[in-house]
């Protein structure tokens, strides 16, 4: 069993990854050298724009890829030397939701299950309960060809799940989903690891899916992880969070400042109103309350405004997450990515 | 968090899957995914018929020339039209494979304990089944247009068997083209060249009427020639063993060499560690 580089050890299904490197033709590094560690029934959130390495890393830990240089242990199990064990411990939902659009979520199940080595009762039995756990019942004799694109997605969700993996890994799963389809998969991912203690790996390039999902982050920008920690201690990391109180009557303005002083630095903020970076971070909320009720002074308004994941991003990595898409997107264009993955160097 | 003492990882209970439980389940997958796709099913099965009226009506005179072996021309084309649905067999399987690597469904395979025997034997189940549903569509339509059977109901069935086989081998080279490309277009692009390479056959003439010293010469090493003539001889001839062994013979060697590009193919492609 593998230890980790801080003295803990990996239980069988956490995730660690030491000094992992994937070099494509012509020398291109889309994996740089990352380390990380996924504990057992967390969710990691791997946040980068497109072409940051997220996919490649993907590929690598669930065997589809071998490294170039470094080791990964996936569920205890050393992803270039027991790439069987690793594939039997995991499931995986990659960035195309890869269906048949000819077969019904039934067929898919029947063949998944079939593939894994599962009895005929159990693939129809499992199959028909994830079929209902992924709200695709009544779907699920219709061909896949005519599902939505959540539909699919959460398809490929149940697929993944169907010999009841230990490490889920999802490769952005939400991307190009509307909203309601985007929070439904999110309340599955949260039920995934919260009331069944699965871990997950799940890959994003959106900031809020990252910021509400993940217990731990990795942001990888260019092949490197940039960042890494729990979501508030990254935000944490960057900038402490600021409290602004509009007091009701706006002559009491000036008694609001000198009642948020002792919470922190006075900053500017709208007109009407007194804003504080708080030293001990959102934790005062409840102190600065009580300190206004005290003082008897009415609050028209009171807003705590966070530091963002994107302040983070932008902090480790001089840009934008939404800069570096765009950059990204423009490499594309002029043909300056990276070597299609699955080609060897 | 805390993690002083550690478990072994703990395989899931599961049967090890065999050949066996994984070959139908992707054969059955290859069958409906074919059936389901009138758009393939339709042209590939209309067009050589189309030909073959053409064939029928334009060169009809063509009986008349000394040495032809028989009197109608149906009867003697109509053993091209098995080997048109064989080219069809190549596009078909090949584009089948090609959308399967481009989708990522390939990768959704190669996360299973999928055994590489398995995936090749149920990718050539839905050209398998496509075969015997054009064999099957072919022997009625010639039979309706007047084409005649010499070696009678037996020779049906070592008819429908040739074919079958015929239909397998150009799967299986569809199969090796599809394991390395990972679009569609990619394994259409062959088909303008597979077409030459049928037409320099003897399947317009019967070889020993090809006057032209070069055709004659490519027509004779070309084992669709073989495989057209075995199953000609069935309609023409009666019971030839040598046609028969021949035509039988090039198909199972296509059918081999082809296999073993699949899997040379395959084995490239499955980098899984």
């Amino acid at each position: 069993m593998a230890s980790s580089s801080n003295g803990t050890r990996i239980e069988a299904n956490g995730i660690e990854v030491n000094g992992l490197v994937r070099e494509f033709k012509g020398g291109v590094r889309a994996v740089d050298g990352i380390d990380l560690e996924v504990r057992p029934g967390e969710i990691y959130g791997f946040l980068g724009p497109n072409g940051a390495g997220k996919s490649t890393t993907v590929h690598m830990l669930t065997t589809l890829l071998p490294p170039t240089a470094g080791s990964a242990r996936v569920a205890g199990y050393d992803v270039v030397k027991d790439g069987a064990a690793v594939r039997d411990a995991i499931g995986a939902a990659l960035q195309e939701a890869a269906l048949d659009p000819n077969l019904t979520a039934r067929d898919h199940m029947r063949l998944q299950g079939a593939l894994h080595g599962m009895s005929k009762a159990d693939r129809t039995r499992r199959g028909d309960e994830l079929i209902e756990r992924v709200g695709l019942s009544d779907a699920a004799e219709r061909k896949v060809g005519g599902y939505s694109g959540g539909m699919k997605r959460r398809l490929d969700l149940a697929l993944a799940l169907l010999h009841g993996p230990r490490v889920l890994f999802l490769d952005e799963p939400t991307t190009g989903l509307d909203i309601q389809s985007r929070t439904a998969l999110w309340d599955e991912v949260a039920h995934l690891s919260r009331d069944d203690g699965m871990t997950v790996f799940l890959t994003t390039q959106y900031l809020e899916e990252a910021d509400q999902l993940a217990d731990h982050l990795g942001i990888i920008d260019h092949g490197k992880i940039v960042a890494e920690g729990t979501p508030e201690a990254l935000k944490g990391e960057v900038g402490r969070p600021t409290v602004e109180v509009v007091p009701t009557d706006h002559a009491e303005r000036d008694r609001a400042v000198e009642l948020l002083r002792p919470f922190g630095e006075l900053v500017p903020g709208t007109p009407q109103g007194a804003a504080v970076r708080l030293d001990d971070g959102s934790e005062e909320l409840a102190n600065i309350i009580r300190a206004f009720d005290q003082a008897d002074v009415k609050v028209a308004n009171l807003e705590l405004h966070e530091a963002s994941l994107n302040d983070v991003f932008l902090t480790k990595t001089g840009r934008s997450l939404e800069g570096a898409q765009r950059e990204a997107a423009e490499e594309g264009e002029t043909g300056e990515q990276p070597a299609l993955e699955g080609a060897p160097a | 968090m805390e993690a002083a003492t550690v478990a072994a990882p703990v395989a899931p209970v599961r049967q090890h899957p065999s050949i066996w439980t994984q070959a139908p389940e992707l054969a059955r997958r290859s069958i409906m995914r074919t059936l389901r796709q009138p758009a393939a099913v339709i042209p590939a099965t209309t067009f050589p018929l189309i030909l073959l009226a053409i064939n029928a009506v334009g060169l009809e005179s063509a009986t008349a020339l000394p040495g032809f072996p028989t009197d109608s021309y149906v009867t003697f084309a109509l053993a091209f039209a098995f080997i048109q649905a064989g080219v069809f067999a190549v596009i078909g399987t090949g584009q089948n494979l090609a959308e399967d690597n481009r989708d990522g469904f390939f990768n959704r395979l190669q996360l299973t304990p999928i055994h590489p025997a398995a995936l090749v034997a149920g990718q050539l189940a839905g050209t398998l089944a496509l075969g015997l549903f054009q064999a099957a569509t072919y022997l009625a339509v010639g039979l309706i247009a007047g084409a005649h059977i010499a070696a009678g109901f037996g020779g049906v069935l070592v008819m429908v068997a040739l074919s079958i086989a015929i239909s397998l081998a150009f799967g299986s080279v569809g199969l090796a083209v599809g394991m390395r490309v990972d679009a569609p277009e990619k394994v259409q692009s062959i088909f303008p060249l597979i077409f030459v390479f049928l037409f320099l056959s003897s399947m317009s003439l019967p070889r020993n009427l090809i006057q032209t010293d070069w055709f004659r010469e490519i027509a004779t090493y070309n084992p669709v020639s073989y495989m057209v003539e075995g199953l000609r001889s069935l309609l023409i001839t009666g019971w030839d063993g040598e046609a028969l062994a021949l035509g039988f013979g090039c198909a199972l060697g296509i059918l081999a060499i082809g296999l073993i590009f699949a899997s040379l193919g395959l084995k490239e492609r499955m980098v899984r560690t």
